[in-house]
């Protein structure tokens, strides 16, 4: 699997994200450059990972989605190559018409970093098939606009197409609000696009994937991209 | 020499922070009067935060060397030696003043200064503590003042992409006018590529990088010099503001640019600003400075070179390049987007010139203008030495179970959950101990080697007894990296004291300073970086004094780091160290019984070490499966941090030898508690190594319970562990 990390001045999880995927796809990812107009040729997987492009000013992820290599990411997402954007890419990937919503300031207007649990809704996507569906992981966040939110008839639309990838839930899979961190509706925590080529997700995968440091609940969306390239070479 | 320039009148030498006596000095130093400008780069120069003239003499007897030391006090950071041609880079700096006047900015732009001070040695920050200081919870501002530096600290941090992986928090009324905030930064660098600030050859090009100098921040140095009066607020443009967005961009630049090999000498714009950092370059590297302040990238048109000069806008550095890699360093920087400008070149004539607007805006001695700077041998009183409190004599006013219930939600001791929680602790997956344990745990790159980091004190404890009080400081420090199982390495100091022309406070100084050099030396634990921040009072009334201890220790192998959450039922519960019930000063005497009194527990350094040796070896052997070290609020606490951890409960045995309360919550220092499967193990060797332990009892069930008390449940503990600050800052307590 050849993968990509966009870097935009300002983002800073672009570290652990290459690290969770060089460990788990045994390949460096490129790293690619904010103000570059063409992805590495070969490219399988795009990330756009977390941090604060641009300080969150204007609007998280407002300035970045018209970044010049955004171009290029949106063609290659419309020819149906695999985007992941994690954190401040899935505001990225909103504000870029990757993928439908917004997201808005956390309830409690704070932010907030913890371990969060997540119902895996369903494992027949290419980022989810290393889970089951209904199976709870743990992985943390760390961020303060993470409330998703869309009109009444996006949220009807992703929900009538199983378009949630992941939900806030108690450890044994229950949508409770009292595990639902952040007030986001349904307790959307991540959504694919309607082809079903683009993840957006809030909280970070790449922060739990190796077993010396305590937790790998996060490999598994790694791992079963790795498998979903090998199945279709 | 200057027209359009103030007249220098002893009104402007005394807004100036200059004394009569020191205004003389600086006329016989350059055998003239000086410009407006002139007066402006002295008294920046001067000030009690830049010159450290109340405490210099002090310092100075600290021990700042060692085997792992590389670069002790003196840099913008300290800089140890951890092994595989690697160094570790950190600091603590206080930024109190302004945290008071504008919480929000006051504490993002403390952490963005210690950033600055890690990465323009050429290490890339691994993490951030902080140590905080309040008011009274019922202080009227104490809510908004906790909510501010919080969100402030964690909206640096976060947006800079650093975890904040630890500190502390108090509230005591004697912050109510005077919070304290320190900020403590942490950093790794190749050991063979660390940067200094001393400039070297002449005719180099002096570079001016980063954000736009603009009119905030002018005197934050000299307000950080000088106690608050009811105008506080009115010195809110002073407060200088924060973007970590450009500071991101300006850590990535600047290592670029340092691996790039474009640099000589660094130095970022803290404190006093171009100023300070002009002449620290010039000085260290015994040569002149030139600076054309016509090329100073500003934020608005018509600034002074006073204004220039004095300006602490942040996100700034001021480097030497070589001459043949300008241009690659220039292309760097325009690619990161930020400012890049020639401003000024190095003269072999040891004077430091400001040129602005063709005409000269001062001349001065670039050497006289630190080192002769005023040193005061200030006058101090030793405080009175306390009586020792009985432990008979205080009356139990509730059982042993209800003042543990009653303490474990109480402001001091409960969770800071709600603080960490707002700090990104995780970024950069090296967070090996998240926020809550005794030290938290970072690994180093890959591994298997870790740090461990804490920040630690106890301010009543030196206001009782200062000596004292720095000895514990510097003991707790030393007992938390220990209790995770690191070896201490070095530490970084942050001192807070209020103002040193008084006496008893001098007094607090020098006790303080003693005692912590004192367990430096006992502990071989040099100190080698800090700061220093006196005047912090209000309308005459001093914060209790604080001299912060910033601690950093080494693991071999971080998947053998120790931590405090009971593993297994049926364990055994032993405590290590002399329990003789002392409760003078301890957290029981004063929220139980509502007396603020008598000696605090005597540090014994011999013992300290023994026992710290004793268990750091356990650790390492395999022979204990939990460790936490006594402190605030004693044994007890201790015992339900360690039950709260795990949901695992105990039985604790008899303990006849002391009242009840005082075996419980005293704080006699020195002490560990520790889990273990095979006690007899662990007994055999404390028996050969002189060291008391003895055995509490058992883990196991769900609830604490002690003879003759009442059981109580570990959730319902918790439960009160969790409740009280969250409760607090919705505005419920």
């Amino acid at each position: 699997m050849k993968s990509a990390v966009i870097v935009f001045p300002g983002i800073n999880r672009e570290r652990d994200m290459a690290r969770a995927l060089r460990l788990i796809s045994g390949r460096e990812p490129a790293m690619v450059w904010h103000a570059d107009i063409v992805l590495p040729a070969g490219t399988d997987l795009v990330v756009i990972p977390g941090g604060f492009s641009y300080g969150d000013y204007l609007r998280c992820g407002a300035i970045a989605a018209r970044a010049p290599i955004m171009a290029a990411v949106r063609s290659f997402a419309a020819k149906g190559g695999l985007v992941l954007a994690v954190c401040n890419g899935f505001q990225i990937a909103c504000e870029a018409g990757l993928l439908p919503g917004v997201l808005m300031r956390n309830a409690q207007l704070r932010f907030i970093c913890r371990d969060v649990y997540l119902r895996v809704e369903r494992s027949d996507t290419p980022f989810t098939r290393g889970y089951n569906a209904g199976q709870v992981i743990r992985v943390p966040v760390a961020h303060g606009e993470g409330n998703y939110i869309a009109d009444g008839e996006t949220i009807a639309r992703l929900e009538g197409e199983g378009r949630v990838a992941f939900r806030y839930s108690s450890p044994d899979g229950i949508v409770d609000p009292n595990w639902n961190h952040n007030g986001a509706m349904n307790a959307i925590a991540g959504i694919i696009n309607e082809r079903g080529n683009v993840l957006g997700m809030m909280p970070h995968p790449e922060n739990h994937v190796e077993a010396a440091m305590g937790r790998t609940d996060g490999r598994g969306l790694f791992a079963g991209l790795v498998d979903h390239f090998k199945l279709a070479a | 020499m200057i027209s359009n320039e103030p007249a220098v009148t002893p009104e402007l030498i005394a807004e100036h922070g200059l004394t009569p006596e020191e205004y003389e000095r600086i006329v016989k130093l350059i055998g003239r009067e000086p410009s407006f400008t002139e007066l402006g780069i002295f008294s920046a120069m001067w000030n009690e935060h830049c010159s450290y003239k109340s405490s210099k003499i002090h310092l100075r007897t600290l021990p700042t060397t060692g085997p792992c030391v590389i670069q002790g006090p003196g840099e913008n950071a300290g800089v140890i030696d951890i092994g595989d041609g690697l160094a570790v880079v950190f600091k603590m700096e206080s930024h109190n003043h302004p945290s008071f006047i504008e919480p929000y900015q006051g504490a993002a732009t403390g952490v963005g200064g210690i950033l600055r001070d890690v990465f323009t040695m050429g290490a890339r920050p691994i993490a951030c503590l902080n140590a905080l200081s309040f008011g009274d919870p019922s202080h009227p501002r104490t809510r908004s003042l906790v909510a501010g530096v919080v969100a402030g600290i964690g909206g640096y941090g976060n947006s800079f992409g650093v975890p904040t992986v630890g500190g502390e928090v108090r509230f005591d009324r004697r912050y109510d006018g005077n919070i304290l905030v320190n900020a403590m930064a942490v950093g790794i660098a190749e050991k063979d590529k660390i940067f200094y600030s001393a400039a070297s050859g002449v005719g180099m090009p002096i570079v001016y990088l980063g954000s736009k100098t603009g009119r905030d921040g002018i005197h934050g140095a000299s307000m950080a010099s000088a106690e608050f009066g009811a105008d506080a607020e009115e010195k809110r443009p002073t407060v200088q503001v924060g973007d970590p967005f450009s500071e991101k961009l300006l850590l990535e630049a600047c290592l670029e640019i340092m691996a790039k090999g474009c640099v000589i000498a660094i130095q970022d714009m803290g404190a006093a600003g171009l100023t300070c950092s002009a002449v620290e370059m010039g000085a260290k590297g015994d040569l002149g400075v030139t600076l054309d302040l016509d090329h100073v990238p500003c934020r608005e048109t018509g600034m002074s070179a006073y204004e220039m000069m004095l300006s602490e806008s942040q996100e700034r550095m001021l480097m030497v390049l070589k001459p043949d890699k300008e241009q690659q360093a220039e292309a760097i920087f325009r690619k990161w987007g930020l400012d890049f400008a020639v401003i000024g070149e190095t003269t072999p004539n040891k004077r430091f010139i400001v040129r602005h607007g063709g005409a000269q805006m001062a001349d001065l001695p670039i050497k006289e203008l630190g080192d002769e700077a005023p040193v005061y041998h200030r006058h101090f009183i030793e405080n009175k030495r306390l009586p020792v409190i009985d432990s008979a004599s205080v009356k139990p006013p509730m059982s042993v179970a209800d003042a543990l219930q009653k303490l474990i939600g109480s402001a001091d001791l409960c969770s800071r959950r709600w603080v960490w929680e707002q700090y990104d602790h995780v970024i950069l997956g090296n967070t090996v101990q998240r926020p809550g344990g005794d030290a938290a745990v970072v690994r180093v790159n890959e591994g298997p080697k870790a740090l461990a980091l804490t920040a630690d004190v106890t301010p009543r404890y030196c206001e009782a007894d200062s000596f004292v009080g720095g000895q514990q400081a510097v003991a707790e420090a030393w007992r938390n990296l220990t209790a995770v199982g690191a070896r201490p390495l070095a530490l970084t100091d942050n001192l807070n004291f209020g103002n040193p022309e008084r006496p008893e406070i001098m007094g607090q100084l020098v006790g303080c300073v003693r005692g912590i050099g004192e367990a430096c030396r006992a502990l071989d634990f040099p100190v080698v970086s800090g700061n220093v921040s006196l005047y912090n009072e209000t309308n005459g009334r001093a914060i209790l004094p604080t001299p912060t201890i910033g601690g950093v220790g080494l693991l071999a192998d971080f998947t053998r780091s120790m931590t405090v959450a009971f593993k297994a039922e049926g364990e055994a519960i032993l405590l290590i160290g002399e329990t003789r019930g002392w409760l003078g000063q301890s957290i029981y005497l004063r929220d139980i019984c509502g007396r603020e009194e008598g000696a605090p527990p005597p540090v014994d350094l011999a013992a300290e070490r023994r026992h710290g040796d004793f268990v750091r070896q356990l650790i390492r052997d395999g022979l204990v499966t939990a460790v936490h070290d006594v402190s605030d609020g004693g044994l007890l606490i201790a015992l339900a941090e360690m039950a709260m951890a795990s949901g695992i409960g105990a039985v604790l045995e008899e303990h006849a030898d002391l009242p009840g309360h005082a075996f419980w919550f005293g704080e006699d220092q020195a002490r560990y508690v520790m889990t273990a499967k095979d006690t007899e193990a662990v007994l055999r060797r404390a028996k050969a190594a002189e060291v008391p332990l003895r055995r509490l009892g058992a883990t196991g069930g769900a609830v604490l319970a002690l003879d003759g008390e009442r059981p109580l449940r570990v959730d319902e503990l918790k439960r009160r562990f969790e409740a009280w600050l969250p409760a607090y800052m919705a505005g419920g307590a």
